[in-house]
């Protein structure tokens, strides 16, 4: 099993920053409004931020990454690693994060990677980042995260466009030797490959002009097959059964003490389904603080926006235990544990 | 697995409905209540009380509870 214990790593501080414009779920108008109550009501989802076309993820991370590095008050030549994770890049090429470690102003001796993944992509991220660092050869590193995803659904699909919201976060790494450390389990199910895609627009299927014609799945969900596509029922079934195990299994291999735990920071996927993973894992709902009301699911940037909005006194303040657990596209699931002390957050960035 | 006890945790999950008669070839879907949000709570509750993990295919292509226990014996068994 992938069971990783990173060494000497710490987490530093986190950003997050949300595009300034706001969609009210109760206002949407291509879904109806007893439709429209019932979906807030499970979903928890009341509100999203939303992006302007043009604008892109790496906005958001971008302009989370400057306050922070202004914050820790960080020379930028010592940054010397950059992972950007998303699934809604600039460009199909080249890679995002080069274009970040230009505009950042950040040394060119700096190693940088895009990661391609969602909900798990955050985790996966700070495996890697904190894999690369954990010699000592890497002092300080950044971990960008996040998703344009209100841009990737279609409006008149209620299984998906009233869930996502955008954002764009930064996590800020440094080399402690002797000191701190990250516990994962990272795991992977591509039997489920098609529960949450987007089916054109690759080089499976190349875009032509049909990947723009509108299909009438059901009623209430109609979408192009550039659009994405999400199987609410397997999702479900898949988070309900995967994160509580995830979680179970990193706290048994390493011999945590549950209730030592201060945080744990779900994916924000939705109300209903993260209800259900922290009554079977028993926990008290100010451990497992929720987004979802204010901003919605918003993939890879929702554990580090969850921490920023919902526990950031504390966080900043003191010592904390904390687990993180990213659920979802691929199917992918990660889980980490790791402590942190007094950690650097601004107050949330609003872009445009 | 008890066909008759699953009986009763599927028809729990519908809140609105009567579901006295409810049998093994009760087709689920075919009532004013059934919607998405049923579905998740039969998964749930299939989850919860089998630790099965029912697909959105597996709800999609059955119709009686009967199918819907067989899927999940056979998973118990597996």
């Amino acid at each position: 099993m992938a069971f990783l214990d990173i060494r000497n790593v710490v987490i530093k501080g986190v950003a997050a920053c949300v595009p300034k414009a706001i969609e009210e779920n109760i206002d949407i108008i291509n879904i109806p409004a007893s439709d429209l109550e019932k979906l807030i009501k499970n979903t928890g989802v009341q509100r999203r931020h939303i992006i302007a076309p043009g604008t892109c993820t790496s906005d958001l991370c971008f302009a989370a990454a400057e306050k922070l590095i202004a914050d820790l008050k960080w020379d930028k030549s010592e940054i010397e690693g950059l992972i950007f994770v998303s699934q809604t890049p600039d460009y199909i090429l080249p890679a995002t994060s080069c274009i970040l470690q230009n505009r950042l102003g950040i040394s060119t001796e700096c190693l940088t990677l895009d990661i391609s993944l969602g909900c798990s992509g955050f985790v996966y991220g700070l495996s890697t980042i904190a894999g690369y660092m954990q010699s000592g050869a890497i002092k300080k590193a950044l971990l960008l995260t996040g998703d344009t995803s209100s841009m990737t659904c279609s409006s008149e699909d209620k299984s998906s466009y009233p869930l996502f919201g955008d954002a764009g976060t930064a996590l800020a790494l440094e080399y402690a030797d002797g000191d701190g450390g990250i516990k994962f389990h990272l795991g992977t199910d591509g039997a489920g490959f098609e529960s949450i895609i987007i089916k054109d627009g690759g080089y499976r299927n190349q875009t032509t002009q049909s990947s723009l014609d509108r299909n009438t799945v059901s009623e209430g969900i109609s979408r192009n097959n550039l659009e994405l596509a999400l199987d609410g029922m397997d999702v479900f079934s898949f988070g309900i059964s995967k994160a509580p195990e995830t979680v179970k299994l990193l706290i048994e291999k390493f011999g945590l003490e549950k209730d030592s735990i201060d945080y744990f920071y779900f994916h924000q996927a939705n109300l209903m389904m993260n209800e259900r993973i922290r009554k079977k894992l028993q926990l008290p709902e100010e451990k497992a603080p929720l987004s979802l009301k204010d901003f919605g699911n918003t993939s890879s940037a929702s554990i580090p926006l969850t921490m920023v909005t919902q526990t950031a006194m504390e966080l900043k303040n003191g010592k904390n235990s904390i687990v993180a657990c990213g659920f979802g596209v691929g199917l992918s699931w990660a889980t980490m544990q790791c402590n942190t002390e007094n950690l650097v957050i601004p107050d949330l960035l609003y872009y445009g | 697995m008890d066909i008759e006890k699953f009986i009763v945790e599927f028809a729990d999950q519908y809140d609105e409905i009567e579901t006295d008669g409810f049998g093994p070839d009760t087709k689920f879907k075919e009532n004013e209540e059934w919607s998405s949000m049923t579905a998740l709570s039969v998964i749930a509750m299939v989850d919860d009380s089998y630790s099965v993990r029912l697909t959105g295919d597996d709800v999609r292509k059955s119709s009686t509870i009967q199918e819907v226990y067989d899927i999940v014996a056979s998973r118990i068994n597996s």
